[in-house]
């Protein structure tokens, strides 16, 4: 009965963080939004610089990797812990992929001279250096939470092996799967914004 | 408690099938951005991205099964960015 009210609070807390995460992405969309209405022919040759096939398949690993951990949910829910590292282990490989293609990405984009205050962007119309400018801090922070995200997972397989999270006590890794989850969430909304409709 | 556990377990199946919807989506929406409509691509990416960002809430995300105290408190924040979209563009569309 205690642990059955902790399991709920301590769900409540995780949940209570990541309201604060949505407002903090809310808030960097509304700003794209706003430069996006002010400034749109910019913003759309931006986004013509940015690779669709990338986002894409960016969007596909993010997507199999939060199956993967929701799945590993329900293997520890059913006492089946190899099925479970085996499904962490996925999603972590999947967050490398990510990873791999966003430094894939960036570099080219460095490579032709688009990266903060460099001189092809000054050069530019403002539209376009504010485009590139958001793109970064928004892919940028996002990135920054993937690397987190993956933290928690580790954090969670490690736990899974040492038999501290059971059928009985997991949610550790429900709280890990939802900062994951809500990560992916965030990228549902970056894909289309960035990659999709410029 | 194990029993209260119990009842946030979803199958394999039903992830497999969220996971293959969430798939088919991003196909569609990759299409239909290729597509020029004007104005209504933003809306058509927009829709396609809150129904993919639904379903994650709901399956993965386990939302669909908690109590109404989470429920309604995304709602409330969902609610609350809403408004302060919404007051941002009264202010930029009138300036």
């Amino acid at each position: 009965m205690q642990s059955s009210s902790d399991h709920e609070g301590s769900k409540l807390g995780m949940w209570l963080f990541l309201y604060t995460e949505i407002m903090l992405f809310g808030g960097l969309f509304v700003l794209y939004a706003v430069y996006y209405h002010k400034f749109t022919d910019d913003f759309i040759a931006g986004g013509q610089q940015l690779d669709t096939f990338f986002g894409t398949l960016n969007t596909v690993i993010l997507l199999i990797s939060s199956f993967a951990v929701a799945a590993a949910i329900t293997a520890i829910q059913n006492n089946s812990k190899k099925i479970a590292i085996i499904l962490l282990g996925s999603s972590l490989l999947c967050g490398f992929l990510f990873l791999i293609n966003k430094y894939i990405e960036w570099s080219h984009k460095f490579e032709v001279g688009i990266y903060p205050n460099s001189e092809k962007l000054l050069e530019s119309d403002p539209g376009l250096n504010i485009f590139f400018g958001l793109y970064y801090v928004i892919t940028g922070l996002h990135g920054v939470h993937i690397i987190i995200g993956m933290a928690l997972l580790v954090w969670s397989l490690v736990r899974v092996k040492s038999n501290h999270i059971t059928d009985q006590n997991y949610v550790l890794l429900e709280n890990a799967g939802l900062y994951w989850h809500l990560v992916d969430l965030i990228w549902i909304f970056i894909f289309p914004l960035f990659y999709l409709i410029l | 408690m194990n029993q209260k556990q119990q009842a946030h377990g979803i199958s394999y199946g039903t992830l497999l099938s969220v996971l293959t919807t969430l798939l088919a989506l991003t196909a569609i929406t990759v299409y239909a951005s290729q597509i020029d409509m004007g104005a209504l691509n933003i809306w058509v990416a927009l829709l396609i991205a809150s129904t993919k960002a639904s379903l994650v809430l709901m399956f993965f995300m386990h939302l669909r099964y908690e109590s109404g105290l989470l429920k309604y408190t995304f709602t409330i924040t969902v609610f609350t960015l809403a408004i302060i979209i919404g007051l941002t563009f009264w202010d930029v569309a009138f300036r």
